[in-house]
């Protein structure tokens, strides 16, 4: 059970409770988690950037309104929140993880900072990530990997690792990812946190430095499914600036959530996907996984076997797709007009001053995309690699509308295995890619996603995730499963998260 | 390595050469807003003081299509006689270069708004050329570097460079020519009657200020000879960004003695970027494309495909002024002009502005004698084509109406003419300033009149004697004295009043 006493430990519909009946002021909830991280952070990592001030300010101004007798901007209003340093901040740093961007610090909010300023949610500071958010386990921040709070030798998973680690560590109820093959859901699950992968233009990317355009997408971190859902509304709708951005009204997503919460899943339809399980799957991640869908059985869905062949060529595709997009998106940090400079001494062209900066700001991982991307599309090889990648990611997409036909989700669990150790599989690029199987196809489809917490893997003790999936503009259906999910689960074998080993003080 | 060309005789290059050209016509819209945000589409002002997170291509920042330029595109494509494209996207064609902020151009590449088109082109001695329209497309404008410090002006040499983005992203119209072949000695002709047809059609539809002085209509130029008779198009040259109509007409002339001195000596032409030296008619290397620079297009995932409804389309079509060629035949018909009075006025370059001219009011022969006669003296004086000079056809009828209304003598209206072309504004605010309206207080001429008539007694007695002609001097002296603001036929009047 939690403590009540202490404010870090509640969920954000907890917090926002009691923060809009005035029996705690969001100045005193961000000073807990203010004082969690100065505590834990140098521990965890989670922030590269924590703006105690501005938070402080935004708390202050919330409870002025409260006080005045206003009614709260959002059902969030008040309750602090970690965002994953690629969306800009007017004011305040935001580096992508890169040294490029080091001492860069935008002029402009994202239209997702915006959202959560107006809705009054209290940004406490920006997350770590893998280098613009290209990687499966946060080891290549350039400023330091961060810690999984489960085990502190171990990743937090990847690109947004900063933002569930902050969850899993109790310094945030709330967190903001960025969900390009994965990002948001597979931290999600090696964390024991929930991540959800929006459909693609639900949630506008306006603000968010982008690695691939056509797949990047912002979405909620979050301890609970309910949270995730409130965040989602705060954070979701159509937005002009962004062209990709769906003119339509946001899911019923807390709606959904309550409704799941009550447990009963009857008249459901649930395909279990057939390509993802067996071979390179840990057998404790399988055995909680298949726990999960007996559960799901018992609360009244009907759960059948879907085949989807083409995923197993998803993993190729899109390790051409967004390169390729990356080479073109990352073209612009040239040293020319913000950002990081080097050898600009007189001795060296424009030209020169460009290419030693890209070299020296610019690390080995997003280098290697760079590269990869920019073969893909040069002439001769666009129709064997990208073409062929488009026409991979149409089948994909004719997959699940298959799938769809007969059911109402698709679910698998979200990563292959737990979370790996620090270093072990970072001179092995393709085995780090394997981080993403099962994430990466409702990215190339558009489609939305999350990662629930389904158990610990029984041979390590580690959170695996339990990954649902929907067709685009069905993101409510995930809500309503995870949320009986995780309904159940909670009952029986208590709050996931809150099993975290205890992290103040020493590491382990 | 600079060589010194010896160049063949231009009546020799097209005894042995069949010349071919290629025109791409880069046209700034004159929209409100950029392509692809909100920020002011103006010429000049401040360096960065038009721009924003999307056209400085700032980290995290996206594109909006301007709906305003789609719709001019597709206007120029239904005028150009092309076809629409019912489905079409942006492409990203990437490149790194200092001035572009993304360091990709967002542009269309295999899939254009309009294709397949025509434009007829009138040549001076009145042969229609039909010029074939291979497509046009949307992109967007790249910013401007400044060299300081080299002796160029180039990058080369200099000790830094400055740069302003205020054009950057601003809405840019690309029209590119099918290959024109059989036009032998007129090529050089064909060339500046095109991108001159071009210019005024653009003009008439008001989708361009269409500035070639200011950058707003540029005209790349690709040249290359195949020899008499044959059917396999030799290597070309473009040059690039040439400024003016007679400019054009000289760079291609330029290029094909070039290319035919060299390929008679059993040389071969390098496809390269060429410029265009204004001084002497020459034309210049710049970058060898020795090796095709990859421009790795690939369709702009930051923006949806565009797909213009036949409907639209067609309301567009609605929208399209009566376009010059139409326009021509009209007045034509209209003032009873015979078919050479028509071509001395369009080749005068007069013909449309006349038309407009006469749209906004004016009699047709006031109009026509205006721009055939003083301002055809004045663009000459002035050295820019007719209808660059600081005047529109609704000023020059402004001024007419205000002649007929008594309100300007005719040398006073030349003087107010004079002022908005020196930049004075528009033709009331010329008059104010200069003081230039016609005395048509009688009080005042009365005085100006007696005073006159006092002056000279034996003048009075000569009219008064009958001899009526005499009055001439007086009507001088009065005119004199009002500098020239009166109305000399109320002066007549006043002084036989006087005089009875
Ligand atoms: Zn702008």
């Amino acid at each position: 059970m939690t403590d009540p006493t202490d404010l870090t430990k509640l969920s954000a519909a907890e917090l926002a409770a009691k923060i809009h009946a005035r029996e705690v002021t969001s100045a005193e909830v961000t000073r807990a988690h203010l004082d969690r991280i100065a505590a834990v952070d140098d521990h965890v990592h989670a922030f590269l950037h924590v703006d105690r001030e501005g938070a402080l300010a935004a708390a202050e101004a919330v409870d002025a309104d409260l006080a005045a007798g206003r009614a709260p901007a959002s059902p969030l209003a008040g309750v602090p929140l970690a965002l994953k340093d690629v969306f800009t901040t007017k004011g305040i740093p935001t580096t992508c993880g890169s040294r490029t961007l080091e001492d860069w610090v935008p002029p402009y909010d994202a239209t997702v900072t915006r959202r959560l300023r107006e809705a009054g949610v209290v940004i406490l500071g920006k997350t770590n990530m893998d280098e613009f958010a290209m990687g499966s386990s946060t080891e290549n921040s350039a400023f330091g990997p961060t810690h999984n709070p489960w085990d502190h030798a171990r990743i937090p998973g990847g690109s947004g690792g900063g933002s569930s680690a902050s969850l899993a560590a109790f310094e945030a109820p709330l967190a903001i990812g960025t969900d390009t093959g994965g990002s948001i859901r597979q931290p999600g699950a090696v964390t024991g946190t929930v991540g959800v992968k929006p459909t693609y233009g639900g949630v506008s990317r306006y603000g968010l430095v982008a690695f691939s355009s056509s797949l990047d997408q912002g979405g909620p971190c979050a301890r609970t499914v309910l949270d995730a859902a409130l965040l989602h509304e705060v954070i979701g709708g159509h937005d002009p600036m962004d062209s990709t951005s769906i003119d339509a009204p946001v899911p019923p997503v807390v709606e959904a959530a309550r409704e799941g919460a009550r447990g009963d899943l009857s008249g459901m339809r649930i395909g279990v996907v057939s390509e993802f399980r067996g071979e390179g799957y840990q057998p404790g991640v399988l055995r909680s996984f298949e726990a999960a869908v007996d559960q799901l059985r018992a609360l009244g869905a009907e759960v059948v076997e879907v085949s989807c062949p083409h995923f197993t060529y998803a993993l190729p595709a899109y390790y051409l797709i967004a390169p390729s997009e990356a080479s073109s998106n990352l073209a612009r940090f040239d040293a020319m007009r913000y950002g990081l400079r080097v050898s600009d001494d007189g001795t060296h062209s424009a030209e020169e001053v460009m290419s030693l900066t890209r070299e020296a700001g610019f690390g080995p991982e997003v280098k290697r995309r760079i590269m990869l991307g920019t073969y893909a599309l040069s002439s001769g090889y666009y129709d064997a690699y990208y073409g062929s990648a488009q026409q991979v990611r149409t089948l994909i997409i004719r997959d699940f509308d298959a799938a769809f036909e007969q059911v109402d989700v698709l679910v698998s669990p979200t990563t292959p295995t737990t979370a790996f150790k620090i270093g072990e599989r970072v001179d092995d690029p393709l085995a780090m890619y394997l981080a993403d199987l099962c994430t990466i196809p409702s990215d190339l489809a558009g489609n939305a996603a999350l990662s629930v917490p389904c158990g610990l893997s029984d041979e390590d003790g580690l959170p695996v995730g339990l990954q649902v999936m929907a067709p685009a503009l069905a993101d409510d259906r995930l809500y309503k499963v995870a949320a009986a999910y995780e309904g159940a689960r909670d009952a029986t074998a208590g709050s996931l998260v809150h099993q975290v080993p205890e992290l103040n003080g020493a590491a382990r | 390595m600079t060589t010194v060309v010896e160049l063949m005789d231009y009546a020799e290059v097209v005894e042995r050469f069949d010349p071919v050209l290629g025109l791409e016509v880069h046209v700034e819209l004159s929209t409100a807003t950029k392509m692809f945000c909100g920020c002011p589409n103006l010429f000049g002002g401040e360096p960065n003081t038009h721009v924003c997170p999307t056209c400085l291509g700032l980290p995290g920042a996206l594109p909006v299509v301007n709906g305003k330029a789609v719709e001019s595109a597709v206007r120029i494509g239904l005028a150009l006689n092309c076809a629409i494209a019912p489905w079409c996207r942006f492409a990203r064609k990437n490149y790194f270069y200092p001035d572009m902020p993304k360091n990709f151009q967002t542009s269309q590449y295999d899939e254009p708004i309009a294709f397949d088109g025509h434009l007829d082109v009138v040549l001076d001695d009145g042969e229609v050329v039909r010029i074939g329209i291979e497509r046009a497309h949307m992109e967007e404008d790249t910013g401007k570097s400044l060299h300081v410090g080299g002796a160029t002006g180039r990058i080369h040499g200099a000790e830094h460079s400055l740069l302003d983005y205020n054009r950057a992203g601003v809405p840019l119209i690309e029209i590119v020519t099918k290959p024109v072949t059989g036009m032998g000695a007129r090529a050089p002709e064909v060339a500046r009657a095109y991108v001159t047809a071009l210019r005024d059609l653009l003009r008439a539809m008001d989708v361009s200020d269409v500035r070639m002085d200011q950058g707003s209509l540029r005209c790349d130029a690709n040249v290359s000879l195949m020899p008499k008779g044959g059917t396999e198009f030799g290597t070309r040259t473009e040059t690039k960004n040439v400024n003016s109509l007679r400019s054009v007409e000289r760079a291609v002339r330029y290029e094909m003695t070039r290319h035919a001195a060299i390929l008679a000596d059993g040389g071969s032409i390098r496809q390269e970027t060429r410029h265009f030296q204004e001084a002497d008619g020459t034309t210049s290397a710049g970058r060898t494309k020795e090796t095709a620079e990859d421009y790795r297009y690939f369709p702009e995932p930051d923006l949806v495909p565009i797909a213009p409804s036949k409907e639209w389309v067609e309301q567009l079509r609605t929208t399209l002024p009566e376009l010059p060629w139409e326009r021509r035949k009209r007045i034509q018909q209209e003032w009873n002009l015979t078919d050479e009075e028509l071509r001395d006025l369009v080749n005068t370059g007069a013909a449309d502005l006349v038309a407009a001219t006469v749209d906004a009011g004016a009699e047709p022969g006031e109009a026509r004698s205006w721009w055939v006669q003083f301002l055809t003296q004045q663009a000459n004086t002035r050295e820019v084509e007719l209808a660059e000079l600081a005047i529109t056809p609704a000023q020059v009828a402004t001024v007419i109406g205000l002649v007929k209304q008594g309100e300007l003598t005719n040398k006073l209206a030349r003087e107010v003419v004079q002022g908005v072309l020196d930049g004075e504004g528009e033709p009331g605010e010329v008059i104010e300033r200069r003081g230039l309206k016609v005395v048509s207080d009688d009080s005042a001429l009365i005085t100006a009149v007696d005073e006159a008539l006092a002056a000279q007694p034996d003048v009075v007695e000569k009219i008064r004697g009958g001899k009526v002609q005499a009055a001439g001097a007086i009507v001088g002296a009065v005119m004199k004295a009002t500098k020239g603001q009166a109305d000399a036929k109320r002066v007549r009047e006043l002084i036989m009043e006087r005089c009875q």
